[in-house]
Formats: structure tokens, C-alpha cells, sequence
């Protein structure tokens, strides 16, 4: 069952298209990455499921409805470009933004003290924004984001100007609220900083959509058999038979090499590398999602 | 509709805890009494002093003395020449010579023709006509004497006027009212240009930094871009009013404290007419209260709520959708010049209106709606036909509807276009964008 669908979308601003027709699948429950650089129409697709524009061909349905103004209040969105009021106390800030997402006041200040208690932060009520380091704005933003309890988190590049500690901090609240029964969109150019976390992702390039399904099968699918394997001593490694060597380099006392299955089984090929050297490594390689990106743009 | 109300209480209640705001209750009233009082002050104050040489041969002048800032030093005739006159005048500091010369056969026009005036530099505007009034006076009366009028007899006609004047409507003779009228009307117009301008500002101001500081795209996600914009200028508008409020109840406080505690129990509106003469401060104070009590403030104050609010609804829009086109408030210039001209031609048609209330200058612009409030506004303490004020109300209510829509159009795109200042004609684009 899909949280979120969009069929067919089209936008145009003025003679520029910024969506070419784009349809995906965000399953309930999934953490999905939509991936691709900038100026893909990622933002523009973002504020259609906002409902901040509207677009200009094609329809979005959420949780099995058609998109509509009461959808507003069930989806949580941290936009790339993102602020506070500086002169606004954290407290009346995010009393604000939450009673703007139509929570009632006083469920509104519990969940808000629940949620300072969390980030270990319950003495930030009365402190102004302005006051504080862009790491403490961060969690601030982040509380606001789900303050709401979506059923649909939305977050534009989130990690660009995260710290390392925030970055994980907020990553593993995903997980937990994904846990929960959010479903949660990311979007990001940074496609190897959501790898880990993702398990479902589209890829938009040029305003279309190249490739969209479960992260493990997109990996599966563009795995070339290929291992890596780091043996010990620097002198080269003969030619395996069957198997061929695409690359191999010294690393200070070892040797990384990297070899190509052909048709024969893995196991086939420990056993012909451990008859010559003894190995300290072996695995396979899984291209990482800018690699599947660049070939995927390079097919088309 | 609760969202709008939301906006609006954050803007009010941020707004009125700064210590600004109530700087700006308690200096605004002295700030802008300022502003009325000065340049009546300095009208009062003693300019430079100046002198000037006169060498009069045709004792034309009768040894006037000039008026405070402008003397006479006369040169007797007999002692100097023009030559020696002049070279006088050059040693001396005064600031200019007027040389008349001796009439031939008694001619004054020869005078006229033949006076001449020396300086060093330039001679200022206002010496010039000085002197040359003066001079057509005495050569008025050198030619009614010729005439055979004696200047006692002329003396004797000169007369002043005092027109009673009545209201044929409320059949009664009333103080004149002209006046205090002009003085509520150029108040009430004045302050409406100049809290279009001072929340006008605040509102484009609001909007830039909350570009700025990106909290625009997290509100958007919350509400409609519409609602943000409406909720500011009505949460400034709200300032505004509470600003007014503030000084109409300490203002009228004040007036009922100082009355009473002057005139103390013979503050009697039906009395004061009859009060015999307590000398001349009591009689003044009487004097305001009698006119302030005939001008009927209930519907002057309405009027200007109402043309203040609408009016400032109007531009705030405009400032609103000009702060969002743009990232920075030094980019605002260019767009601010079409909007700024028609509120700086409502204050310069005003002053016309207040003169003739009633003529077609003040009538036509009373009508278009971006200089209505404030000409309208100069207006309505002047009896003026209900329809007209019926009609202004109209047309300002039915185009505030219409900018609002246009601005909320073009506001929607520019709060989340950031970079590149748009020109005009990407503006106008915008609003023809689909939501």
C-alpha cells in the first residue's frame, strides 16, 4: 500500500519544464530516497505534494486520497532552504509552527516538552533563536518538522549543514518514527549520504524520472559480479584461470585486486586466489548509487 | 481562516513587545505635532537682519522704517551724491542700496520707472517684492495726493472685515469652523500618508526577512501563501489601530482633564456662548471648546478608521508583493517609485482639497482609489455629499479586493524565487502563473 502516489505530473514554469511526466510509488511505511543533482525538479515535485504549487498536468493521491487541503496537516516538510524567526523564543516558536499544523495548544506545549526532553534541551524554552548555534537550530527545525506527528515526512537535502553528532542523532529519529508508522521522503544530490538508510529510492534526472524501485533490487540489478579482494604481499598476482583480473594495485604491504566472476561461482574463485596468496579481504562490489546514476544517465 | 488569525496574533503581539513601538506611541504624538508646529515656529523666528542704504532725493518714502528683518538707513540728500552714495554703500555692510531719484516736474511715474536697487550679490526674492510693494504704495498715495485726496481722508477709509457666517441647514450662525476644519482634515490626511509609509515599510521589511531568513518555505508548507501575506498586513494594520486608539483615548483624556480642571464647573456647552469676558486666556480656552464641541469627532474618527484601514490594506499589499520579489531591501527602489508617486500625489492634491473641499481637483481624487484615503480623508470633516463619501468607500473597497488578489498572485511565486531581481514584466508573469 502506497502513502504516496504521484501519476503523471507535469509542471511548467513559464516555457521551462521542471517535471517531464513523473510518477512514483512511496510505500507505506518506507524510508524513500528521491535522488538526483541539482535543477532535477526534485524541490518542484516536493512543494507539488506541499501543496505550495500545483501542478500543471497529472495528480497525487496520499494515504488513498486524492490530494487536498486536509492533507496539509498529516505531512511533515523540512524544506532545503529552512530559518526560524530569530527573535522568536524556542518555545512560542514551535508553539506556533505546531498550532499552524492545527494541533491544539495544550497537546501541542505537552508534545513540544516531551520532545526537548528527548534532544536533552528542556531548558531552550525561553531561549531566543537568535541565541542559538545553527547545530541547536537544526533540532529545533527537526522538532517542528514532526512536532505533528505526520503521517508523511518530507526532507529536502536535511544533512546539508549537519553536523556529524546531529547527522546521526537525526537519522536515527527517522528510523524510529519510520519504526512508529511514518513514511518518510528524502530528497538529496547527495546520493551516497542516504544509501544507508534508504530502502526505497527514485532517481530524476532533467526533470524525468530515470529509475525508481527497492534499493536492494535497483543494487542487485546493476550488480556486474565483480569482487574485491586484498591479498597479502606486493608482488603481482598471476592470471587466475577463468577469471579475469580487471585491476589490481599495491597498498602499501598488500596487493587490492579487482576480479571479474565471468561465469563462474564465488567460492570458485577464494579457492584459486587462496592456492596463490593468503587473502585478508574479499567482497563484492556493489556500485554505489552515483555509479548506478551515471551509467543510468549515460544509457539513455 | 483560524491560520490567518494565528499570523495575525504572532505579528501583533512581536510587534507591540518591542520597546519601539512604544517609543513610537509615546514620542509619535510630539514627533508629529513637531512636524505641524515648526514651521510656524520658524516663520516666528527673527531672520538675518538686514540693512539697506537708501538715498530717497524725491523724499518719496517718508522716512519709512522698513519692517523687523529689513531696515532703512536713509542718506540725507543734500550731503551725498548718487556717487557718493554708492561708494557709502560699498564700505558700509548693508546689504543693498535703493537709489530714488528726484521726479522731474513731479512725475511719480517717473519714479517708478527710474528707481534702481544696488547689491553686491544677488538680491533675495523677497526684499525685491518687499521694496517693490512698498514702492508702488507711497507712489499710489504721491498720485491720490496729486489727485487732491487728502491722506487723512484715506487714512480714515480703511476698513476691516469680519463675515458672520450662517448655516442655512442647521439655521443657526456659526463660529467659523474653516479653520479647524483645514487643521483636521490636513491632520487626518497627513497621518494616513504617513502610517501608509511607516507600516507600509514594515510590512515589505517583514516579508524580505522572512525571505531572508527562510522561514517563508517552512510556513508555506503550513499554510497558503495568501493567508501568510494577509495575516501580516491585518496583524500591522491591528498595530496600527491599537497606535490610534491609544492616543484618541489619552488624547481625549487629556482634553477633559484640561478643561475641567480650567474652567472647572462653568464648562457648560450651552453656557459658554453667554460666559462674559474672564480675560483673554479663558476666553480662548472657551473659544476651543465651543468649536470642539461643533465638529462632530464620532464621525470624523470613523471616517479616518475606515480610509486609514482600506487604504493601508490597499499599499500594504502592494509592499507586501514587493518585498517578496525581491532578497534585499536595496533592490526595492525601482518598484517602490510607482507605488510611492500616487500616495505622494494624494498629500500634494490634499493641500488643494483643504483650500476647495468642494472642487473638481479634490472630488476626481477622492474617487481613484490609491489617492482616496488620504484626499478623501482631508475632506470629511467639510460637509460633503454623503454619496460621494459612499462612493469613495466603494471603489476603495472593490480595488483594495482586487490588489490584494493581484499582490497575493504575485506574492505566492516571489517568496520562494530567490537570486535574480525580477524586472517588471516577470512580475506581471507571475500572476498569470497557475497556482
Amino acid at each position: 500500500m502506497s502513502i504516496l502516489s504521484v501519476k503523471k505530473i507535469s509542471k511548467f514554469y513559464g516555457n521551462f519544464q521542471a517535471l517531464n511526466s513523473v510518477s512514483l510509488e512511496v510505500p507505506q511505511g518506507s524510508i524513500y530516497g528521491l535522488l538526483g543533482p541539482n535543477g532535477a525538479g526534485k524541490t518542484s515535485l516536493i512543494r507539488i505534494i506541499n501543496q505550495i504549487t500545483a501542478p500543471d498536468e497529472g495528480e497525487v493521491w496520499f494515504d488513498g486520497e486524492k490530494l487536498n487541503s486536509s492533507h496539509i496537516s498529516q505531512i511533515g516538510y523540512l524544506p532545503e532552504e529552512r530559518g526560524l524567526y530569530p527573535k522568536m523564543k524556542v518555545g512560542e516558536h514551535l508553539l506556533y509552527l505546531a498550532q499552524l499544523k492545527d494541533l491544539p495548544k495544550e497537546e501541542a506545549k505537552k508534545r513540544i516538552k516531551e520532545w526537548l526532553k528527548r534532544f536533552e534541551i528542556t531548558d531552550w524554552w525561553d531561549k531566543k533563536i537568535e541565541e542559538l548555534s545553527k547545530g541547536m537550530a537544526q533540532k529545533i527545525q527537526f522538532i517542528a518538522t514532526v512536532i505533528h506527528r505526520p503521517k508523511l515526512l518530507i526532507f529536502d537535502e536535511p544533512f546539508t549543514g549537519f553536523d556529524p553528532i546531529n547527522t546521526e542523532l537525526i537519522k536515527s529519529e527517522i528510523r524510529r518514527l519510520r519504526d512508529e508508522g511514518a513514511s518518510v521522503i528524502f530528497s538529496t544530490h547527495r546520493m551516497e549520504s542516504v544509501e544507508e538508510i534508504c530502502d526505497y529510492i527514485a532517481l530524476i534526472n532533467k526533470s524525468s524520472k530515470i529509475l525508481e524501485g527497492r534499493l536492494k533490487d535497483v543494487k542487485n540489478e546493476y550488480k556486474n559480479n565483480v569482487f574485491i579482494a586484498e591479498v597479502k604481499g606486493t608482488e603481482t598476482v598471476s592470471p587466475l584461470n577463468g577469471f579475469e583480473i580487471l585491476d589490481q594495485q599495491v597498498i602499501e604491504d598488500n596487493t587490492l585486486l579487482r576480479i571479474a566472476l565471468k561465469d563462474h561461482l564465488s567460492n570458485e574463485l577464494i579457492s584459486v586466489l587462496a592456492a596463490q596468496r593468503t587473502i585478508l579481504r574479499y567482497e563484492e562490489e556493489i556500485p554505489s548509487l552515483n555509479e548506478i546514476f551515471i551509467q543510468k544517465v549515460q544509457e539513455q | 481562516m483560524s491560520k490567518v488569525l494565528l499570523i495575525l496574533k504572532r505579528e501583533f503581539i512581536t510587534r507591540v513587545r518591542k520597546k519601539s513601538f512604544l517609543i513610537m506611541t509615546i514620542l509619535g504624538p510630539v514627533l508629529l505635532s513637531a512636524l505641524f508646529m515648526l514651521p510656524a515656529y520658524l516663520a516666528t523666528l527673527p531672520g538675518d537682519e538686514r540693512t539697506i542704504t537708501v538715498l530717497d532725493e524725491a523724499a518719496l518714502l517718508d522716512f519709512d522704517r522698513g519692517k523687523d528683518n529689513l531696515k532703512f538707513r536713509y542718506l540725507p540728500p543734500e550731503k551725498f551724491g548718487l556717487e557718493e552714495a554708492k561708494e557709502f554703500f560699498s564700505n558700509s555692510e548693508d546689504y543693498a542700496f535703493l537709489y530714488i531719484p528726484q521726479s522731474e516736474g513731479g512725475d511719480p511715474d517717473f519714479i517708478s520707472r527710474n528707481t534702481q536697487l544696488y547689491s553686491r550679490g544677488d538680491v533675495s526674492f523677497s526684499v525685491e517684492i518687499y521694496i517693490e510693494d512698498m514702492l508702488e504704495k507711497y507712489i499710489q498715495k504721491e498720485k491720490l495726493k496729486a489727485q487732491g485726496v487728502d491722506p487723512e481722508v484715506l487714512a480714515r477709509t480703511k476698513t476691516k472685515v469680519n463675515i458672520r457666517i450662517f448655516n442655512l441647514e442647521k439655521d443657526t450662525e456659526t463660529e467659523n469652523l474653516a479653520a479647524i476644519k483645514m487643521a483636521i482634515g490636513y491632520i487626518g490626511g497627513f497621518l494616513i500618508y504617513i502610517f501608509v509609509f511607516i507600516y507600509g515599510a514594515q510590512v515589505m521589511r517583514g516579508v524580505i526577512e522572512e525571505k531572508t531568513s527562510r522561514i517563508v518555505e517552512v510556513m508555506v508548507s503550513s499554510v497558503k501563501p495568501f493567508q501568510l501575506m494577509m495575516g501580516k498586513i491585518l496583524g500591522l494594520a491591528s498595530v496600527a489601530l491599537l497606535q490610534f486608539v491609544i492616543w484618541i483615548v489619552f488624547g481625549t483624556g487629556f482634553y477633559l482633564i484640561a478643561t475641567t480642571v480650567i474652567l472647572g464647573d462653568k464648562l457648560d456647552a450651552a453656557n459658554i456662548a453667554r460666559q462674559p469676558m474672564q480675560g483673554m486666556d479663558n476666553e480662548m480656552i472657551f473659544d476651543i471648546v465651543n468649536t470642539v464641541s461643533a465638529i462632530n469627532f464620532p464621525y470624523i474618527i470613523s471616517c479616518f478608521i475606515f480610509f486609514f484601514l482600506f487604504g493601508f490594506l490597499l499599499y500594504a499589499a502592494l509592499f507586501a508583493a514587493i518585498g517578496s520579489a525581491v532578497d534585499k531591501e536595496s533592490d526595492t527602489q525601482q518598484f517602490m517609485l510607482p507605488v510611492s508617486l500616487p500616495i505622494i500625489a494624494g498629500i500634494i492634491v490634499m493641500i488643494r482639497a483643504l483650500e476647495n473641499p468642494d472642487g473638481p481637483v479634490a472630488v476626481w481624487f477622492s474617487m481613484i482609489p490609491l489617492t482616496s484615503p488620504i484626499v478623501m480623508m482631508s475632506r470629511v470633516p467639510f460637509e460633503i455629499s454623503w454619496w460621494q463619501l459612499v462612493l469613495s468607500m466603494i471603489i476603495l473597497i472593490v480595488t483594495f479586493v482586487f490588489i490584494t488578489w493581484l499582490a497575493g498572485r504575485i506574492y505566492r511565486i516571489g517568496i520562494l524565487m530567490y537570486g535574480k531581481k525580477p524586472s517588471f514584466r516577470e512580475i506581471l508573469k507571475w500572476t498569470t502563473y497557475k497556482n
